[in-house]
C-alpha cells in the first residue's frame, strides 16, 4: 500500500502552492493541513523545527521542509511524469533559472524582494520599485528564449517554481489597478503568465483571487503607519 | 589540445569555490584552475555568468554551470563515482536541507563575526555557534554527514573550516571547543586529499580578510 502523503501549509502561501501544484501534476494523493501560523501545531514544529515553517511535506510519517527541498524530493520519489529533463546539464540549467527567480543572497536579480518592494511602498518609491521589478523579469523574459514555457513545449519544474510570480503580480496589478507585465513590455513572460495560469493542474490548486485580494489589502491595512 | 575539457573559474579564498574543487578531486576529474581577481573580472567569466558575474563557475565542453551546491550536484551526475548524494530520495531531501541551511547561514553570520564589534559581535557569536550547534546536532554521532562515506553536505560544509580561524579570532571562541563533534569532524575531512588539497591555509584567509577585506569594507 502506498505511504500516506500529508501537506502542511497556509492557504495564502506561494511555497505551499507550488507544492500542491507539484503533487498534482504527478496525481499524487494527499492530505492537506492548514496551519494557524500564530499557533503552530505540534506536528509543524517537530517536522519543521529548524525553520518551523511552511510547508512540509510528510512522506509515511517522514518530514521533508523547505519548498525547493519538497520539490526534488516529489520528482525523485514519484519519477514518472517527470518535471526535471534527463541530462544532466539540463537538470544544471534548470536550478540556476530558479535561483534566478528567487534567491535574493546577495543577488543583483531579485524577483522576490523587489516584488515585495513594489507591494509594500507607495508613490515615488513604488514607481522606482516597479522598474526595478520589471528590470528583473526582463532576465525571465529572456531565459524563455521564446518558449512556451521554460521547461520547453511543456510546463516543468522551473515553472512551477517560477509559477508564483504570474499569480501574485497579477493579483497586485488588480489591487493597485496597475500594469506590471503586457503585451507591450514583456510579451513572451505576458504570454507565458496566460498559459502557466491555465494549465489545468496548476488552476485547481490556485487559492481564489477574491480572497487574495481581501488578504492582500489586510496586509496593506496592517502596514499602515498608526 | 585547444582547451580543457574541464575549467573551474574560482579565487583562492572562496569557501563556495572550494565545494567545486573538492567535489571534482573526489571524482577524479582532471580540470583546468583559472584563478580569478575579483576586482578585475575576466571577459571569460563575465560571458559564462553573466547574471551574477560570480566565481565558481564550472566550465564544462564549453558550458557553464553556476551556483556551487549546483556545481557539486552536476559534478555528482555526470560523474557516477563515488556517489556524493545517497540514492534514497529521503536521504537526498535531507542532504539538500543541510546544504541549503549552510548556504543560508553559515556564510552571512560568519562575515559578521568580522565585520561587527562590541555587543553586536556578542549576539553575532551567539547566532554563529546556535548555527554550529544545529549542524552538530545533524552530524550526530556519525562519521561524516553522508554517514559512513564522505557526501555532498561534508562538502557543502567542510570549506568553512578554512575560515573558522577567521570567525574564532574575532568572536574569541573554539569551534572544537563549543562543538566537539564538528572538531573531529573537521580533522576527520582534513585527512581526505580532495579535502586537504582544496582548502587553504586558514592563516592565509585570516591575512587575506585583515589586510584585503577589512579594508574593501572599511572596518579598522
Amino acid at each position: 500500500m502506498a505511504k500516506e502523503v500529508k501537506l502542511l501549509g497556509f492557504w495564502a502561501s506561494a511555497y505551499v502552492v507550488r507544492v500542491q501544484i507539484a503533487l498534482n501534476f504527478k496525481g499524487i494523493e494527499y492530505e492537506y493541513v492548514e496551519e494557524d501560523l500564530k499557533k503552530k501545531s505540534e506536528l509543524l514544529l517537530q517536522s519543521n523545527p529548524v525553520y518551523r515553517q511552511v510547508p512540509v511535506l510528510v512522506h509515511g510519517g517522514k518530514p521533508i521542509p523547505e519548498s525547493m527541498v519538497i520539490l526534488e524530493y516529489i520528482e525523485e520519489a514519484w519519477p514518472e511524469k517527470p518535471l526535471l529533463p534527463q541530462d544532466p546539464y539540463q537538470r544544471a540549467m534548470a536550478p540556476t533559472f530558479k535561483n534566478k527567480i528567487y534567491r535574493s543572497r546577495s543577488s543583483p536579480f531579485q524577483c522576490l524582494p523587489s516584488g515585495v518592494k513594489y507591494f509594500t511602498t507607495k508613490g515615488e518609491d513604488q514607481l522606482k520599485a516597479k522598474e526595478e521589478l520589471v528590470e528583473n523579469l526582463r532576465i525571465l523574459e529572456g531565459a524563455l528564449q521564446g518558449n512556451k514555457f521554460f521547461a520547453g513545449e511543456t510546463a516543468g519544474m522551473v515553472d512551477i517554481v517560477a509559477g508564483w510570480l504570474p499569480f501574485w503580480i497579477r493579483r497586485m496589478e488588480g489591487l493597485f489597478g496597475d500594469k506590471v507585465v503586457e503585451e507591450d513590455n514583456l510579451p513572451h513572460l505576458n504570454a507565458w503568465f496566460q498559459d502557466y495560469l491555465s494549465l489545468p493542474f496548476v488552476r485547481e490548486k490556485l487559492p481564489p483571487p477574491d480572497k487574495v485580494c481581501a488578504h492582500l489589502r489586510g496586509l496593506l491595512a496592517s502596514l499602515e503607519p498608526n | 589540445m585547444a582547451g580543457s575539457e574541464v575549467v573551474l573559474l574560482d579565487f583562492w579564498a572562496s569557501p563556495f569555490g572550494m565545494r567545486a574543487r573538492i567535489a571534482l578531486a573526489e571524482k577524479g576529474v582532471e580540470y583546468e584552475y583559472r584563478e580569478e581577481n575579483l576586482a578585475d573580472k575576466t571577459e571569460f567569466l563575465l560571458r559564462m555568468n553573466p547574471v551574477h558575474k560570480k566565481i565558481p563557475v564550472l566550465v564544462h565542453k564549453g558550458r557553464p554551470v553556476c551556483e556551487s551546491l549546483i556545481i557539486v550536484e552536476y559534478v555528482d551526475e555526470a560523474w557516477k563515482k563515488p556517489p556524493l548524494l545517497p540514492a534514497d530520495p529521503y536521504d537526498r531531501a535531507t542532504a539538500r536541507f543541510w546544504a541549503n541551511f549552510v548556504d543560508a547561514k553559515v556564510y552571512d553570520c560568519g562575515s559578521r563575526l568580522w565585520k561587527l564589534k562590541g555587543e553586536a559581535l556578542e549576539a553575532t557569536k551567539k547566532e554563529f555557534i546556535d548555527i554550529l550547534k544545529l549542524l552538530e546536532g545533524a552530524l550526530g554521532d556519525k562519521h561524516f554527514f553522508g554517514g559512513d562515506h564522505f557526501g555532498f553536505v561534508d562538502v557543502s560544509f567542510i570549506p568553512f573550516a578554512s575560515w573558522f580561524l577567521v570567525y574564532e579570532s574575532h568572536g574569541n571562541f573554539k569551534v572544537e571547543e563549543v562543538c566537539p563533534k564538528l572538531g573531529a569532524w573537521v580533522k576527520r575531512c582534513r585527512e581526505r586529499e580532495s579535502v586537504s588539497k582544496s582548502l587553504p591555509d586558514p592563516h592565509k584567509v585570516l591575512e587575506f580578510v585583515n589586510v584585503v577585506l577589512k579594508k574593501k569594507y572599511g572596518i579598522e
